[in-house]
């Protein structure tokens, strides 16, 4: 019998899979079981929200290597656009169910982000580094200051009666979409180019990769996820606020991509779920979590980009350890 | 006359914004990296000031002094801990370990000092001015004759001493000044040293002028003066002071004449325009990639 033999990049996504659909089967399980808490159910949708959130910028960061400071303001306009339009089709047409409903908000939020990310995007096409972050972080302040002056989205004092239609199952659904477009993207021809440019632009134009289009593409795709998870956000409270989408929350989902490791979307699943988890797990801890997070980002920074750190690292490390091991073994098997 | 009053305070706050971009534009000249973290240190130093002058009740001067020192060691021992190990790597790794840092001060300053702003000491007493109708606030005057005096002095620096050329040399080009026989270790030290005295400087001022500092105080001037380090063009020293003047001067008359929330929107949306048009800034020099 020939054995049909999966590609290392293919089994690596089905792993990723298999982790949320178990996720979604235990934590179902336990619902139905009556073993969840109600606290323990509240921090679901809020799960679902930050993977897809940091997912979508470790496209940006990871793929395309460039750093999007406003990745919370692409998701402030999904979240404002979806809020808005399900309290609207909610008076205007009671008869549409919310099966129908939210699907429509969720896509008209996201659709919404993507056009603001491509406008972003179309700005700060010249620019790259470290430009390019402070500029994306501007945009994201500019919006802000926008939003709360504007009469229609409730102001300063937020936004009420966006219906609380969010679920888990939803948020999951969503989750799956993310990473079957984000992980097919990456593994296309097109992710390839994506990463030619982050790794060397001049080389990867020079053999005729289009930095504009794709620069173009992935800013787009990225805020049209965040703008999902956004609307997925706002459906989840019964009050939406501007002030929550500030430069923080842009770094709060900087922080799961860089604990998850920059370019890993498993990595970016894991730790989104952990930060999501985390301040309710260290309740008594609350007051250190922000420091928690500058010193987790400083230490993995260090520990990931300096040479000597990374080879001390590298050293000790169980991972690399067992990895030494079965390469090992992987060797001895070929010679005999 | 009301324009008048407006303005001058505009350029008051301008050149607490030229002082901060200072900071930022030297350090991304000569090391080539953005200091996130800049702005909080002006927290940090009007934080020292509050401490010394109102919790142990000393004099405003040793107030100052203290504050300067502090912003300096904290600034020096930054680049040793977190940004030196980085210094070949990918300028993406520099910006998210220097946004750990800025992070890391802000929260730290949250745990000592809570969340709840405290009121800055009157350091200085000068008395406010009155032209005929105009009258000029006591904190503009103070402000506008210490950073002249400052300007002056860090270009004189930089273009007339050892170290000076030192830093000149580095900027241009690091590997060159290194087989000059520069210390480029020691160069970046001294720049760090410096842009963190300017911004205890400004944390000063900023006190003076608002009254009130929180832990998130910085972020805010630090953001807008790096908004004006890329509007004069980013690594110039003339266009440092150039784009925090003018940025002042936009803000407080879009305060005034305009509107006040919006005030902040329209000082970035002055620097995506510039970046639209001239993308290296108004005084920036265009370097040509190399393959």
């Amino acid at each position: 019998m020939k054995k049909t033999k999966l590609r290392k990049s293919t089994v690596n996504n089905l792993i990723t899979y298999a982790i949320v659909a178990l996720f979604y089967i235990v934590v179902t399980v336990m619902i139905q079981t009556g073993n969840a808490s109600r606290h323990m159910q509240s921090l679901l949708v809020p799960i679902c929200v930050n993977v897809v959130l940091a997912v979508s910028l470790n496209l940006v960061i990871g793929f395309l290597g460039e750093l999007s400071l406003g990745h919370a303001a692409f998701m402030s306009v999904g979240a404002y656009t979806g809020g808005l339009l399900s309290i609207y089709l909610k008076n205007a047409f009671p008869q549409i169910p919310v099966a129908v409903r939210f699907p429509i908000s969720i896509l008209a939020g996201g659709i919404l982000a993507a056009i603001f990310g491509a406008l972003v995007c179309v700005v700060v096409l010249r620019l790259k580094g470290d430009y390019l972050a402070i500029v994306t972080l501007a945009f994201g302040e500019i919006l802000r200051s926008i939003v709360i002056n504007l009469e229609f989205t409730g102001g300063a004092s937020g936004l009420k009666g966006v219906p609380q239609n969010a679920s888990f199952t939803y948020g999951i659904i969503l989750v799956f979409i993310t990473l079957f477009v984000i992980q097919n993207l990456a593994k296309s021809k097109h992710g390839r180019a994506i990463q030619a440019l982050r790794d060397n632009t001049i080389a990867a134009t020079s053999v005729g990769v289009n930095a504009t289009r794709y620069k173009l593409l992935v800013f787009t795709i990225a805020a049209f996820f965040a703008g999902m998870a956004g609307v997925l956000y706002s459906h989840n409270y019964s009050i939406l606020t501007a002030g929550t989408f500030d430069y923080n929350y842009s770094i709060e989902i900087l922080v799961m991509v860089v604990l998850g490791g920059i370019g890993s979307v498993r990595g970016s699943v894991i730790a989104g779920a952990l930060i999501a988890i985390l301040p309710e797990m260290l309740r008594s801890l609350q007051d250190y979590r922000m420091l928690i997070y500058a010193i987790v980002l400083i230490v993995m920074m260090l520990f990931t980009s300096n040479e000597q750190l990374k080879l001390m690292v590298a050293k000790y490390s169980p991972v690399a350890a067992v990895k030494k091991a079965f390469a090992a073994k992987k060797v001895r098997k070929e010679e005999n | 006359m009301s324009f008048l009053s407006n303005f001058i305070s505009g350029l008051s706050l301008g050149s607490i914004y030229a002082l901060i971009a200072l900071g930022y534009t030297m350090v991304y000249g000569i090391a080539k990296m953005l200091n996130f973290a800049h702005g909080d240190v002006i927290m940090v130093g009007a934080f020292t000031v509050i401490v010394v002058v109102n919790s142990l009740g000393l004099p405003g001067v040793v107030g100052i002094l203290a504050s300067v020192l502090i912003c300096v060691l904290m600034g020096v021992t930054i680049e040793r801990i977190a940004y030196k190990p980085l210094r070949s790597s990918p300028p993406l790794s520099v910006l998210i370990t220097a946004i750990g840092v800025s992070y890391f001060l802000q929260s730290l300053a949250l745990l000592i000092f809570g969340s709840t702003q405290k009121s800055f000491p009157k350091v200085f007493n000068v008395a406010p001015v009155h032209l005929g109708e105009l009258t000029i606030k006591g904190e503009s005057i103070e402000t506008l004759a210490v950073t002249t005096i400052i300007m002056v002095g860090l270009t004189l620096f930089i273009n007339k001493t050892k170290m000076g050329k030192a830093m000149r040399a580095v900027s241009e080009d690091r590997e060159a000044a290194e087989l000059m026989g520069i210390s480029v270790n020691r160069t970046i030290t001294v720049t760090f040293a410096i842009g963190s005295a300017l911004a205890a400087v400004a944390g000063l001022f900023f006190g003076a002028t608002y009254g009130f500092i929180g832990p998130y105080s910085g972020a805010m001037p630090g953001i807008k003066a790096f908004v004006a380090a890329v509007f004069g063009g980013i690594g110039s020293i003339p266009g440092a002071m150039l784009g925090g003047i003018l940025l002042g001067i936009i803000e407080n008359l879009a305060k005034a004449y305009i509107s006040t929330e919006l005030s902040d929107a329209i000082v970035f949306g002055v620097l995506v325009l510039v970046l639209l048009v001239k993308p290296t800034g108004l005084l920036g020099k265009k370097i040509n990639e190399k393959v």
